[in-house]
């Protein structure tokens, strides 16, 4: 059974959704639904505290290259566990702010493309074959689409749409691009083409650098990076509460986790910041996607477009990350994409409890929240904390790491940005801390309820998380131990 | 010859894709994207990939035009004349052609025997798949087999599809509140009286089509084919019955509730042999576990199983698709403008009781 648990990691919740289509009552498939994510979550998380040397597991027991392999290593590992997990608690949200069609006779469709969703992200993570990365992106972004489609507002469907158009634009890309590496190494198995591509009548060809260029941007449009991050912050505002929260932890998450393995594994650390110099550019893009991600941030009205916006900032700080080229760079894009994941996760948990108790996500209507609902306004000031990286979060220990890395490198104008975006999140982080503390409630809003005016469902896991989040800035070494093993594997190309 | 095909096929297909851009009435885009992929399945037939081109004729050609012109019954079928020439979206279309031209200045010369795409898996494929497997149709080894999880995967992809079509588009449909009773029978659509020819032909055909996609399904082994191909024409058969005689002739053959559940049996069925070869100790999707002392047996097996499932699910979700499009209730037709008659159930709203009368 061990031997099997990589597989088993994506097949459950890819076989649960078809049992869901046939299963249909909404009960059962709220439960059976949570239980594959629990089993998923296990899997991964057995895989994470066991594996030690990567493991290959050989689908229809063809050996790569001739067939597709899946590969464990620690990285791996890492994100299986990461995105397991977050898909869980954010599963435990259920339908809320869904449409009502939804959740009337829909329930079934809504929780097979979640699980889909997070199949094809688990499936993009475990491969070791690039053709198979693009068939489970096509899964993730198709059920993605849907998902979002089906917020409360009608702007969902815009939101839905414009999201729809770019993200085929960028999975195509990545198909073209795969496709001509295809074509210069004769291999689709990530590794194998790794191997080719030290050869000089391989990699030095112009070919593979147009394959580079188109899986680059094809990344970039589903990473969100700067120029091409005008999909998210729709996307994430108009959705129901358990795809915002699921996505901002997940989806670019796993994306980043794919670009780091094309840039460090299939073309090579030295191709792309040796030969092609691409470090400049993107460190120049993600300081860009910094200040323009938390300048927009500080100026948004609604909660959850302001979480939107600051991921954009977030993304920059990984991509700045990956930017320097360095194995410290490495550990702290993961570190940071762990710590990150959480973190946001929580605030959007914590944006579905608020939206559950006020009734919508405008920033003025929180006035006096802290008097009102204090435990949802604590649980957003310790998000908003760990966003900022005040010592003692999880996003501290990861920002130090990054800040490590850039004057380990002697990039001093990046340190130097890098506290001065942090800044910007003190700024929109205070603005929502201010209205919530600080401002009369409205006459007619309903006076504190005591515990039980909370929607625990939505609360519960957002206080989990957060504790989470503030344990793993208290008590970080073991993570940090494990994530720079990973990332050592990972810079020197062990996928 | 060869050559010279080759070139007009080409230059066919370029000139197709300036006319759909130029194209502002939809109608014609859409007919006009259903040459282009006949002109693909041509090149194909070309390059030896039949298997390739029979796919890109039944879906790209077929069914992917009939959903086209569904989704232009639901919307407009004029495209409104953009404000300003797109010049920045021109440019980055030229940038990302001529990024792909720059691209093909070092790749091997097309057919160049000693090409990295023939020397790496490909030929572990050709040489050794007889000894491994045992199906004359390579293709389908690498398919069903060799690569077998990413068909899996696709297979995921076309049912992740079905489910988001289904979410999307299915609110507020009769089907949507269980126990209510069914809604009236449909008249027929009005043109069918008018058109003899169709409806004759129509029914004629149908077994034929039938019966050559249940070949199709079993003969993948050997030739082109297989289950996609088979689910894409079973499916465009019942489509093209539904044209003519209207959705409800369909529905009263295959009920929707049924097509969506089998949406999920073909996939289960695909996963399902997976998890036998699992507990059976191999890896997922091992067909070799199912005869461990005939391996090959086991291979045919197996693929013969995944082939059906892909089969069930291919055509389940069409179907499911063009169910969701057809019984989406119509916007408003301005009197000045005639519905699309190719919805069949498109139609039926229009037809005065008079018309229904005369026609029984």
């Amino acid at each position: 059974m061990k031997e099997q648990l990589p597989v088993l990691v994506v097949v459950v919740p890819l076989l649960t959704a078809p049992l869901l289509v046939l299963l249909r009552a909404p009960a059962a498939v709220r439960i059976l639904s949570l239980l594959a994510a629990a089993a998923s979550t296990a899997a991964a998380v057995t895989l994470a505290l066991t594996v030690e040397a990567p493991i290959s597991y050989h689908l229809g027991g063809w050996p790569p290259p001739i067939g597709i392999e899946y590969r464990v290593t620690q990285a791996t590992a890492f994100v299986l566990a990461l995105v397991t997990t977050i898909a869980t608690f954010s599963l435990l949200l259920g339908a809320r702010g869904t449409r009502s069609e939804v959740t009337n006779g829909r329930t079934h469709l809504f929780y097979a493309a979640f699980l889909l969703c997070l199949a094809g992200l688990l499936g993009m993570v475990v491969t070791g074959d690039a053709f198979n990365v693009f068939v489970f992106l096509e899964i993730s972004s198709l059920s993605t689409y849907a998902l979002v489609a089906m917020g409360r507002r009608r702007r969902a469907f815009t939101a839905a749409l414009n999201y729809l158009i770019l993200g085929t634009i960028g999975g195509t890309f990545v198909l073209i691009g795969i496709g001509l590496l295809f074509q210069m190494t004769g291999t689709l198995n990530a590794l194998d083409i790794a191997r080719h591509m030290t050869q000089a009548e391989v990699g030095g060809t112009r070919t593979v650098q147009v394959a580079f260029a188109f899986l680059v941007v094809g990344f970039g449009i589903k990473l969100a990076v700067f120029p091409l991050h005008q999909w998210l912050p729709n996307a994430y505002a108009e959705s129901p509460s358990a795809v915002s929260s699921f996505l901002a932890g997940t989806a670019t998450k796993v994306i980043y986790f794919q670009t780091m393995r094309a840039l460090l594994v299939l073309f090579g650390a030295s191709y792309v910041f040796g030969t092609l110099r691409f470090g400049l550019f993107l460190g120049v893009l993600s300081l860009l996607g910094m200040f323009a991600g938390s300048l927009a941030a500080i100026y948004q009205t609604s909660l959850k477009r302001l979480l939107a916006y600051s991921s954009i900032g977030q993304v920059g700080y990984l991509t700045l990350a990956l930017s320097f080229g360095s194995e410290a760079g490495t550990y702290a894009g993961l570190l940071h994409m762990g710590a990150h994941a959480i973190t946001k996760t929580a605030l959007f948990v914590v944006a579905a409890a608020i939206v559950s108790g006020v009734g919508t996500d405008r920033i003025d209507a929180l006035a006096g929240l802290g008097k009102r609902l204090p435990l949802c306004a604590f649980a957003f000031v310790l998000g908003g904390l760990g966003l900022i990286g005040v010592p003692g979060t999880a996003g501290f220990v990861s920002k130090w790491a990054l800040l490590e890395a850039a004057l380990a490198d002697g990039h001093l104008g990046y340190a130097a940005a890098l506290l001065l975006s942090s800044l910007l999140a003190v700024v929109y982080v205070w603005r929502v801390v201010e209205v919530m503390y600080f401002r009369q409630p409205p006459p007619d809003a309903p006076a504190a309820r005591g515990l039980r005016g909370y929607d625990w469902g939505a609360l519960g896991p957002a206080l989990v998380l957060m504790v989470a989040s503030i344990l793993l800035g208290v008590w970080s070494s073991p993570i940090t131990g494990y994530v720079r093993t990973a990332a050592t594997q990972l810079f020197r190309g062990g996928l | 010859m060869e050559l010279l095909i080759t070139v007009t096929l080409f230059a066919f297909l370029i000139w197709m894709a300036v006319v759909i851009g130029r194209q502002r009435d939809l109608f014609s885009a859409s007919m006009l994207t259903g040459i282009f992929s006949l002109i693909c399945a041509g090149l194909f037939t070309v390059m030896d990939a039949v298997d390739v081109a029979f796919t890109e004729a039944a879906v790209g050609a077929g069914i992917s035009t009939v959903l086209f012109l569904a989704t232009l019954a639901l919307t407009d079928e004029r495209e409104r004349r953009p404000e300003h020439t797109p010049l920045a979206a021109i440019g980055v279309v030229a940038l990302t052609g001529a990024a792909l031209v720059y691209g093909t200045l070092d790749m091997p010369a097309y057919g160049d025997p000693s090409a990295p795409v023939h020397t790496g898996v490909a030929r572990h494929y050709m040489e050794r798949s007889w000894d491994e497997i045992g199906l004359p149709n390579i293709v389908t080894g690498v398919l069903a087999s060799y690569r077998g999880f990413d068909t899996f995967g696709e297979l995921g992809v076309i049912f992740t599809a079905g489910i988001g079509v289904s979410l999307l588009l299915s609110a507020g449909t009769p089907e949507l509140t269980p126990g209510a009773p069914p809604p009236p029978p449909k008249s027929r659509a009005p043109y069918v009286r008018e058109m003899p020819i169709l409806r004759t032909v129509s029914k004629a055909l149908m077994p034929y089509i039938l019966l050559f996609a249940l070949y199709v399904q079993a003969h993948g082994d050997f030739g082109p084919g297989g289950g996609f191909q088979a689910g894409v024409i079973f499916t465009a058969a019942l489509i093209l019955y539904g044209l003519i005689w209207g959705p409800s002739a369909v529905e009263a053959f295959a009920r929707r509730r049924l097509v969506e559940r089998a949406t999920a049996v073909g996939l289960l069925i695909y996963g399902g042999v997976g998890v036998t070869t699992l507990t059976l100790g191999h890896s997922f999707l091992d067909y070799s576990a199912l005869s461990p002392e005939h391996p090959q047996h086991g291979q045919h097996w197996g693929i013969f199983v995944v082939e059906l499932g892909v089969g069930i699910t291919v055509s389940a979700v069409m179907l499911v698709i063009y169910y969701v499009f057809a019984s989406r209730p119509k916007k408003d037709v301005s009197p000045m403008r005639q519905p699309l008659p190719l919805l069949g159930g498109a139609c039926v709203g229009d037809v005065s009781t008079e018309d229904a009368e005369a026609d029984s």
